[in-house]
């Protein structure tokens, strides 16, 4: 008597939305890591001078350089946002008995997100 | 009162499997009274005592203590005694062991590779040295308490590792229910245990395995919250990892 082993489905992460949620969570680092490939070609072009440069930029004005970014920006929210909220999986911080409550680890992130985001802002438009 | 042909009833789609007869599982169904205050585990048993005797499954307390009646309901790992038929009817229910184990019979499955996985991270009260029992209890304030209560619910009712797809992918990866009792231990006043289990807790088939789905939490009858005890091991972990390469000369604590 042999006890049944169930296949594995390859299309587990389609059964279930939470499944899916985690799946695109995991899925948001390829275009993260796409974006980051992306910068640094724009680097390699600057140090090129200013004709590689202006070429380059030319070249995310195409159609498809633009649909790109906008996917890669709604995919690096989901992994930034799904990344803080789970912060507090990761800390438990103690106060006494009582655990420090979740939004407290979570703002703090928000925060940081805002205050650097002004810092880049500030130096690319010229401060 | 209601007479007896005019009883509502909701259909349960169970996935049966007998070993000597079949060489797969298959569904079959039953019609069973819609009763508003019934759970899952109810219907079951009325199956088992009324329709079919044949069924087998897991139960015992009925309450959500004894975790013996984990089983997939409508694809969502759930204690039987605690879906209500109400939240489903009208709609027929689909009833199965639970996943990424394997099936005995019916609704019954192995737990053998479970409880060789949860004996590995030795979770036990580890010692150093014991003291003599004349010199009395080993004391914990309310606050060292706090720190591991959380874990220390833990039924074993595995509802957790059928809602984890690393299980089924890697099937050596601990679990959530075994690495959330290793946490509850290390994080113990009382243990000095920590370094022992972390060579199995931190190995290839430990806290490296999980990818943060967090469906263990969200299935958990009794808040255990697994996926966080993984993530603080990992993080624990990962601060001894810096304290060895930036103190090398420190020693092990």
């Amino acid at each position: 008597m042999k006890p049944y082993v169930r296949p594995i489905s390859a299309g587990w992460w389609l059964h279930r939305m939470p499944y899916l949620r985690f799946m695109l969570r995991e899925f948001s680092a390829v275009f993260i890591a796409a974006y980051v490939i992306i910068f640094l070609v724009m680097i390699l072009r600057i140090s090129q001078g200013q004709a590689a440069y202006e070429a380059f930029r030319a070249d995310l004005q195409s159609p498809l350089a633009i649909l790109f970014h906008v996917v890669a920006l709604l995919f690096a929210l989901l992994h930034t946002i799904s990344w803080f909220q789970l912060t507090p999986k990761a800390m438990a911080v103690w106060k006494g008995e009582e655990r420090v409550p979740p939004a407290m680890l979570i703002i703090p992130n928000y925060v940081a997100w805002v205050v650097l985001s002004g810092v880049v802002a500030w130096i690319v438009l010229g401060g | 009162m209601a007479n007896k042909t005019s009883q509502p009833t909701i259909r349960l789609e169970i996935l049966r499997y007998d070993p000597e007869k079949d060489s797969a599982p298959r569904y079959q169904s039953y019609e069973v009274p819609f009763q508003e205050e019934w759970v899952v585990l109810d219907a079951i048993n009325h199956i088992k005592d009324q329709i079919d005797g044949t069924l087998t499954h897991r139960w015992s307390c009925r309450m959500g203590v004894c975790g013996s009646c984990g089983m997939m309901v409508n694809g969502v790992a759930k204690l039987g005694c605690s879906a209500f038929l109400r939240d489903y009817y009208p709609n027929p229910i689909r009833v199965e062991p639970l996943a990424h184990f394997p099936i005995i019979r019916d609704l019954v499955v192995q737990l053998d590779g479970f409880m060789a996985k949860l004996q590995s991270v030795q979770p036990w009260i580890i010692r150093k040295e014991e003291k003599p029992v004349e010199q009395g209890e080993y004391l914990q304030s309310p606050a060292q308490h706090a720190r591991y209560k959380d874990f220390s619910m833990c039924i074993n009712c595995l509802l957790c590792y059928a809602a984890c797809p690393v299980t089924e992918l890697e099937p050596h990866f601990l679990g959530p229910a075994a690495i959330a009792l290793a946490q509850r231990y290390n994080l113990d006043s009382r243990d000095e245990g920590r370094e022992i289990r972390q060579e199995t807790v931190s190995s290839h088939i430990g806290i490296w395995q999980c990818t943060l789905v967090g469906e263990c939490s969200v299935v958990c009858p009794k808040h255990v919250d697994p996926a966080g005890a993984i993530q603080q091991a990992k993080l624990a972990s990962t601060m001894d990892w810096y304290k060895e390469l930036l103190w090398p000369w420190g020693g092990k604590r």
